[in-house]
């Protein structure tokens, strides 16, 4: 083949593979009459924005929600698996490896077994539907990448950063914050990211704990549009466009750090 | 995954009291966000909760008469197997077209960077975003997969509201979104392949099908352990997709047990937490052995 052919080829795979993403746009964009035309408009030529007049009128509460929520995720992430990767790394506590592993086995428990423990929790502590108990929730997704994350790129300093501090006579905290933290600005940003992601798109957490708030996310504005009016789906699907901004963003703004978070996980150490 | 430790480090004991002092918040949340929902959970299903007793604390200690109650079910046995073919059928498909992608891609010609970052997009975008994007493409009479089918001449089909289809139509919806993550991780891989040993095939005139069976797929045997193991223990526990799409319905078709645990302690007027959070707990057991078989291989991979 060509390169030219190969483009082309890719070209195709991804249009395939886009399709659905171009289906969601190319819905929010058609007339409530022409939603069920058969067969249906393949480009929104007589395109309406009041799917999206709709999300302006309805979602943005929601969309402030999830905007905190995610925010809050990611400072009670990074603020505990910065210094937990720092320790692993470079300070080699007894009993760490066991910790990796503890943090490892973390990953696999599904959320929606994790969802049922907090509910029994939260309900007793009468802090279901509030904002910060699902920011709690949502960083235990976060966290145990964070840590994983942190350990592999802090090993991965020169230990001639360090030994300079140190005979500055820096301590482990000083060294931490002046050498080590500045230095780990990718890692930093990587798990940010992904916390940020998990936490804007989580729907599992939200329904259980935060299902009777007035503090909702965007995926509960989604689904509670879903259940309540089915016929409007330019409506839904705009509300589905604007919640997918933050991920396109992240793809156009750090492409780079996505694909190094997908893989950090599955096959480095 | 941590260094050995070294004596160094072992005479100075200020120097381990600082590691877990930065340790500390993490071990003190782990045991709070994670260890103490489980015991919560455990709990949950070793004992007979009602609505009242749920609320009180005091609900009567059964032994295991949940996980009995829960096997009987009628329902167990199904959820069982539609959640072994969702995971199965994801995993199959997931697996072999994202490597021929990876593949592919690998190649290098114009935009294939570009190109394989937009097919990261199916993976980042909101779970419920995908499954109300695929819910209304397989609307019975407006979507457009029925549409694009009475074109080209076939009978319309019930994704999501025959029993036949639904688990069929969660599973899609479930590899579309699978895909990027195995394209990526491969992707990985291949780049760890030195180019060298493709040369020498060239030069030996091995053929691109045959360098492919005799050489790139040898090589990648362990990354491909590693990604299908993976994606194993994150198919067991999908549960969005699933719930937002079909509810597990109709008539339990496309239950699995994420779901079933799910719709036990939520799903209902009258919930039944202690059989939902012993589901749950099976789910985790099926999860943590292939999660062990998973920290294994990739600890012989890596060795």
């Amino acid at each position: 083949m060509s390169r030219g052919l190969k483009t082309g080829v890719g070209v195709v795979l991804t249009a395939i593979m886009l399709f659905p993403v171009y289906w969601m746009i190319n819905v929010s964009l058609t007339r409530d009459t022409d939603m069920r035309d058969d067969p249906p408009h393949l480009f929104p030529l007589h395109g309406t924005l009041e799917g999206y007049r709709a999300v302006l009128d309805q979602q943005l509460p929601y969309l402030g929600n999830s905007l905190l929520i995610g925010l809050g995720t990611v400072l009670v992430t990074v603020a505990l698996s910065a210094p937990a990767g720092y320790s692993l790394a470079r300070l080699r506590p007894r009993g760490g490896g066991v910790l990796s592993f503890v943090l490892l086995v973390a990953q696999m428990i599904p959320s929606i077994i994790m969802a049922m423990g907090f509910y029994a929790i939260y309900l007793r502590l009468g802090v279901l539907n509030s904002t910060a108990g699902l920011i709690l929730a949502d960083s235990t997704i976060a966290v145990p990448f964070g840590v994983l994350i942190f350990t592999a790129f802090m090993s991965g300093i020169p230990a001639e950063l360090t030994a300079a501090a140190r005979i500055d006579g820096a301590g482990p905290l000083r060294t931490f914050w002046s050498v080590i933290l500045p230095v780990s600005r990718n890692a930093v940003v990587t798990v940010s990211l992904f916390a940020f992601l998990w936490a804007w798109s989580d729907f599992v957490f939200a329904t259980t704990l935060d299902g009777g708030g007035t503090q909702q996310p965007i995926t509960l504005g989604i689904y509670h549009y879903i259940g309540n009016n089915n016929q409007q789906w330019n409506a839904i699907m705009a509300t589905a466009v604007v919640a997918s901004i933050p991920a396109t963003l992240l793809l156009i703004v750090a492409q780079r750090y996505v694909a190094a978070g997908v893989t950090a996980g599955a096959v480095k150490d | 995954m941590t260094r050995a430790t070294r004596p160094t480090a072992r005479h100075r004991g200020g120097a381990q009291w600082a590691a877990w002092a930065f340790l500390a918040p993490v071990v003190l949340y782990l045991g709070a966000f994670y260890a103490y929902p489980l015991y919560r959970n455990l709990d949950l299903s070793l004992r007979h909760y009602t609505v009242r007793s749920f609320v009180q604390g005091d609900a009567p200690f059964t032994g295991l008469s949940n996980y009995g109650t829960v096997v009987d079910d009628p329902t167990f046995w199904p959820a069982v197997w539609h959640t072994a073919v969702f995971t199965g059928v994801s995993l199959a498909f997931q697996f072999s077209i994202g490597m021929a992608l990876a593949v592919f891609f690998h190649q290098n010609f114009r935009l294939s960077a570009t190109l394989r970052a937009l097919f990261l997009v199916p993976w980042l975008l909101p779970l419920i975003v995908s499954a109300s994007t695929w819910s209304w493409m397989l609307n019975s009479d407006s979507g457009i997969v029925n549409a694009a089918l009475r074109l080209v001449g076939l009978d319309p089909v019930n994704w999501l509201t025959s029993p036949a289809w639904s688990l069929a139509s969660v599973t899609i919806a479930n590899i579309w979104i699978g895909i990027p993550f195995n394209l990526v991780v491969v992707y990985s891989g291949l780049q760890a392949v030195p180019a060298e040993i493709y040369e020498a095939a060239a030069l030996d005139g091995a053929r691109p099908w045959s360098t492919f069976w005799r050489i790139t797929f040898p090589l990648l045997r362990p990354v491909s352990a590693i990604t299908l193991l993976l994606g194993l223990i994150y198919t067991l526990k999908v549960f969005d997709i699933i719930w937002i799409m079909t509810k597990g319905g109709p008539a339990d078709a496309s239950t699995t047990l994420a779901t079933w645990s799910y719709r036990l302690g939520f799903g209902n007027l009258l919930p039944a937490f202690g059989p939902g959070a012993a589901v749950g707990n099976l789910l985790i057991i099926a999860a943590m052995i292939f999660g062990l078989i998973y920290i294994r291989t990739q600890r012989r991979a890596l060795s």
